[in-house]
């Protein structure tokens, strides 16, 4: 098969339709049962990315978030190539403050802005209030 | 419910026109015929046709809701086959009530059917709203029929999860209009490949076959007469392997080409030339 389609890509013809069909049903069956629109899983996509990137910083190119299903069993695969780890000493504060209260709270205010410019602090601070 | 004896089948696709009707006719005569009692009931009230794949059009007086409404009694609702008397219609309801029928209804007259015959194959109408959740209700198994077209294993896909959450087991698959030629070609899903992306064991599969419209036509299902055909052998075995006797299933590509044929369409499809 392999040799098919070897001599058909140098042909330039199209891929069989049978298999075009295989393809497109295996991502619109994944999801159909994750009930999860593309939009949807853009979303995710966009929120696991944010997430992630506040401890490492990744390869967004090569990122790549997709379900798949085996078995009718559908999974989230996230494929997230790791530059390097943030230095991120206020993560450790951060966690404290949850624990602490008060006092450290104000310390960890202090210490985000200078790591991170981005708007997240505040969405962090509501979820840990 | 039903009493365990009996085995109630649902018969359902999603999409309309893939061939549920026509294999529950089929499948009914031919279990009919190997000997078992059965009862087809037609759980698609609103665009009917059953009957008429049977051939019984005419002879319908009462439906399953004068038996739920005990305007009549099961006996005389039941429309037995003439030349295989162990088959026998019953009709759900008239196309002009579209309203009635419960899944409590279904459940009720599953189970009165399930006291007096061996088989109770139910076929669902089309679509994944109420009518067919009424008409899984009352069912203990199911087959769903395919086609390998991309629409109709989308819609299969979504009945079998839906039966996944009623309890429905075990749920076997038919390929329907199976073009082997095709299919060798790569221009068609393989009859592996739909039973993969579905996750479903393979009941049977049938071949694309002009005398299924001639059968239609005459309200003669292919299963009553033994006239060769490709298709009415596919329901015949599909019939068999329901009673539990190993059919084995033949690859349809295999069976068709010979070498010549094999050679010939591999050149074809490598060149392009002819």
């Amino acid at each position: 098969m392999s040799l098919f389609e070897f001599l058909n890509r140098l042909m330039g013809r199209q891929k069989p339709s049978g298999t075009q069909a295989r393809e497109r049903l295996q991502l619109v069956l994944a999801h159909d049962r994750s009930d999860l629109n593309p939009e949807l899983l853009m979303q995710m996509r966009r929120e696991i990315l944010e997430v992630v990137q506040r401890y490492v910083e990744i390869d967004l190119e090569g990122c790549d978030v997709s379900l798949e299903t085996e078995d009718r069993v559908t999974a989230l695969l996230a494929n997230l190539p790791i530059k390097r780890a943030l230095p991120r000493p206020d993560l450790v504060n951060g966690s404290a403050a949850i624990q602490g209260g008060g006092p450290v709270e104000v310390q960890d205010k202090q210490a985000e802005p200078a790591a991170d410019p981005s708007p997240e602090p505040a969405s962090e601070h509501a979820l840990s209030e | 419910m039903t009493t365990p004896a009996a085995r109630t089948i649902l018969i359902c696709s999603g999409k309309g026109g893939v061939g549920k009707t026509t294999l529950t006719a089929n499948l009914g005569i031919a279990l009919a015929r190997l000997g078992r009692t059965v009862a087809v009931l037609d759980a698609d009230f609103g665009l009917r046709n059953l009957d008429l794949l049977l051939g019984l059009e005419n002879r319908i007086v009462y439906t399953a809701q004068d038996v739920l409404a005990e305007t009549c009694r099961l006996e005389q609702a039941l429309v037995k086959h003439k030349q295989v008397p162990t088959l026998s219609l019953l009709p759900a309801g008239n196309p002009r009530m579209l309203e009635w029928l419960t899944p409590e209804d279904m459940r009720r007259i599953t189970a009165l059917l399930a006291q007096r015959f061996e088989y109770v194959l139910i076929d669902a109408p089309a679509g994944v709203e109420k009518g067919f959740s009424n008409a899984a209700a009352a069912a203990s198994e199911a087959i769903v029929v395919t086609n390998p077209e991309v629409s109709a294993v989308r819609d299969a896909d979504r009945v079998i999860g839906l039966l996944a959450t009623m309890n429905v087991s075990p749920v076997q698959l038919v390929l329907n209009r199976v073009r082997p030629k095709m299919m060798v070609n790569q221009e068609m899903l393989t009859v592996d490949e739909v039973s993969d992306l579905l996750a479903l064991p393979l009941l049977g599969l049938v071949l694309e076959d002009e005398q299924v419209i001639v059968s239609t036509n005459r309200g003669e299902p292919l299963t009553l007469s033994d006239k060769p055909s490709a298709a009415g052998k596919a329901y015949r075995n599909i019939a068999r392997r329901l009673t539990g006797e190993d059919v084995p299933l033949t690859d349809p590509t295999r069976e068709r080409k010979g070498l010549r044929a094999r050679l010939l369409s591999k050149l074809r499809n490598t060149t392009g030339l002819f």
